[in-house]
């Protein structure tokens, strides 16, 4: 079996003003693996998934997508159109409707026709389970719709990697289930994922690996049994034991 | 620079005068345009249906045409008809009737914004309805618009120096004055011009100042 | 009626002029450097605090000094254009930082540039935000082209005056006038509303405060 890397992190730094919010981090994604990062909020986590396509660049470090240094890279737009990003409160674009959303990287972007594009959108939109709702702008989608579009969004496109920052975080709960149905389909399909998030039932049936990440570093890493059932760390064992009190195994 | 200073170290006896006009021309009619703005924004909201049409009219035909012509109206206008107002009174009367339209429309759209529940609470604890309004409505949305009350203020004090135009010796008239004396027109509307800057800039300054202090916790209004 | 068409003048030019200021005046509120973004605010600041009338005059008397001469009716569209130009910067500023921050990390996150994405996805939104008070403020320039009068230019309020002093009918004439302009004011702000209308998006525009 070859293992195919998709990206590689090393030693990433991140500072803002004196508050040094990432620590050395390390990480790798293969192909179709999903990795879900976990840790108390204001560890960096967001910032570490900001500093994969350079939204914030890292004041350290490098970031490899297969072979190209993203950090150095002369063509970062070619690079970002390789990485998916979904976003906590979604970021959709309000003045267009949601297949409008999904199509304007690849019209705009990608330059593809626009009905080869609006075929493709309406092929992402569908496999969200979302073709009904093509027509409608943002506001009148529900948040778990909407977000479900973002997922459509960067999955049209065809990244080699898709990056979620907390994408349940922003839901009413009776709307998160809709979203990690979806997550779960395309972890299934073989999508390489990295995830931010709290829902441990998600993280723990779902996942590869889990990383647990506290004060902008990487505590500790492994799948899901290990962290769970043996833990190396103690500071692993309490938080995941609090968080699972907290949220439940909800949506696993 | 010095040119300045000396301009107004002779001509500010006229332009301190002017500032008093200025002053009253502002003051007075805000003080009525309020009471005038108040009556017109209920009659409008809470009156029957002849009334609040013929405000409306009224509302908009004010905010519709220029306060200049306004003026003129009754500056130029009225003494064909015996009603010979100096341009002073023509002032005060026209900034106090085109600021109570402005001021009906910035009131009505904050008495709207309190929630109708209020007044039906104020219904089911035995008041009248006027009392309703006067007791329940009327305080909260006066203290929501305090913020477009400020805006209007200074929005009227730039808007008094056109009653200059039709000949009331406010700050420009003033400066008109002088300067038709000394020629330097320039230099005295330079002069003119800063005066009216440090006012709107300290008064923007205590009106703020004022709207923190007076603030009351949930009447946070989004400008 | 040749008043009406030099007041129109003076209107289209002053709001052009405005636009055509404000826009940059924006830009560089948002994108500037502090030194930038300063200048810009002591700019907006002056102009906003300084009646538009004493703007005419500074601009009237002041300008030849500095050698350059224009009549009447220049000088009153530069003091209309750039009075308006302060407050329309305000304007599309608002509109240009309302659209939220994820949008346009969205826009990058799918590979757009940053004028791409300004073009595709800030401006098209921002546009339809300014739209109301831009309406606002086009009404406001069209009914201060009556300061002009102070300056001699003869538009529609000093032609009035003309005629007024050639008929004994004073109130005829001015009530005549104030229709003239109401008729106008009221066309731009329902031309605008139609264009807000016919623009419209679920969802943009929705949240505009009272007034």
């Amino acid at each position: 079996m070859t293992e195919q890397m998709i990206l590689r992190i090393e030693d990433l730094y991140k500072s803002f003003g004196d508050h040094e919010v990432l620590k050395g981090i390390s990480l790798s994604l293969n192909k179709g693996e999903t990795k879900v990062v976990v840790g108390p909020s204001g560890t960096g986590k967001s910032t570490m998934l900001n500093n994969i396509n350079m939204l914030i660049p890292p004041d350290q470090g490098r970031i490899y997508l297969e072979d190209v240094d993203v950090t150095t890279t002369t063509d970062l737009t070619k690079i970002r159109q390789e990485i998916g990003f979904v976003f906590q409160d979604f970021g959709l674009f309000d003045h267009l409707t949601a297949r409008d959303n999904v199509m304007i990287g690849l019209t705009r972007v990608k330059k593809m026709a626009g009905k080869e594009a609006a075929e493709l959108a309406m092929l992402e939109l569908r496999r969200v389970g979302l073709e009904k709702h093509a027509g409608q702008y943002p506001a009148e989608l529900s948040g778990g719709q909407k977000q479900r579009v973002g997922i459509a969004r960067a999955l049209a496109m065809q990244p080699k990697l898709i990056l979620f920052d907390e994408p349940t975080s922003a839901l009413d709960p009776e709307l998160i289930g809709e979203v990690l149905t979806v997550m779960k389909n395309l972890a299934r399909d073989g999508m390489t994922m990295l995830i931010v998030s709290h829902e441990m039932g998600f993280a723990r049936t779902v996942s590869d690996q889990i990383i647990f990440m506290e004060n902008g570093v990487i505590v500790e890493q492994g799948s899901p049994e290990q962290l769970f059932n043996n833990p190396q760390q103690e500071r692993t064992r309490e938080f995941l034991f609090k968080l699972t009190d907290l949220y439940g195994e909800g949506g696993g | 620079m010095s040119d300045l200073l000396n301009i107004f170290s002779t001509a500010y006896p006229r332009l301190l005068e002017g500032l008093g006009i200025t002053l009253v021309l502002t003051v007075i009619p805000m003080v009525l345009g309020t009471l005038f703005g108040v009556g017109l924004a209920l009659g409008k909201i809470y009156g029957n249906r002849i009334l609040s049409g013929f405000i409306t009219v009224f509302i908009e035909i004010i905010r519709g045409t220029p306060l200049l012509v306004q003026l003129f109206i009754l500056y130029f206008s009225l003494p064909p008809y015996g009603i010979r107002l100096s341009a002073l009174t023509a002032a005060l009367i026209g900034f106090t009737i085109n600021s109570g339209a402005y001021q009906a429309e910035y009131l009505r759209g904050s008495i709207q914004s309190v929630s109708s529940g209020q007044l039906k609470a104020a219904l089911s604890i035995g008041m009248s309805r006027w009392q309703g309004i006067f007791y329940i409505i009327l305080p909260q949305a006066l203290r929501r618009v305090i913020p477009s009350w400020t805006n209007e203020f200074i929005y009227l004090l730039k808007y008094t120096s056109l009653a200059y135009i039709i000949g009331a010796q406010e700050l420009m008239g003033q400066a008109r004055f002088v300067a038709s004396r000394n020629f330097e027109f320039f230099k005295v509307y330079l002069i003119a011009a800063v005066i009216y800057l440090l006012l709107v800039l300290v008064l923007t300054a205590v009106f703020n100042r004022l709207e923190r202090r007076y603030r009351i916790p949930g009447f946070d209004y989004k400008r | 009626m040749e008043g009406a068409l030099v007041t129109l003048r003076l209107f289209i030019a002053g709001l052009g002029l405005g636009v055509v200021l404000g826009i940059p005046l924006a830009f560089g509120q948002i994108y500037g450097n502090k030194l930038i973004r300063g200048l810009i605010a002591v700019y907006e600041r002056v102009l906003r605090s300084i009646p538009l009338l004493v703007i005419l005059f500074l601009l009237y008397y002041g300008l030849p000094l500095l050698g350059i001469r224009f009549p009447p009716m220049v000088a009153a569209i530069l003091g209309l254009g750039l009075r308006s130009s302060a407050y329309q910067s305000q304007i599309f500023r608002g509109a240009i930082l309302s659209i939220s921050e994820s949008q346009l990390k969205a826009a990058l996150s799918l590979g757009m540039t940053g004028i791409q994405a300004f073009f595709h996805i800030i401006l098209p939104q921002a546009i339809r935000i300014a739209i109301p008070p831009f309406a606002n403020e086009a009404a406001i320039v069209l009914k201060d082209t009556s300061l002009a009068y102070a300056l001699g230019v003869i538009e529609l309020l000093r032609q009035g005056y003309y005629v007024m002093t050639n008929t004994a009918e004073p109130l005829a004439v001015f009530v005549a006038i104030g229709a003239i302009y109401f008729v106008m004011t009221v066309s731009i702000n329902t031309g605008l509303a139609r264009v807000e209308k016919g623009l419209k998006i679920p969802g943009i525009g929705v949240e505009e405060g009272i007034g």
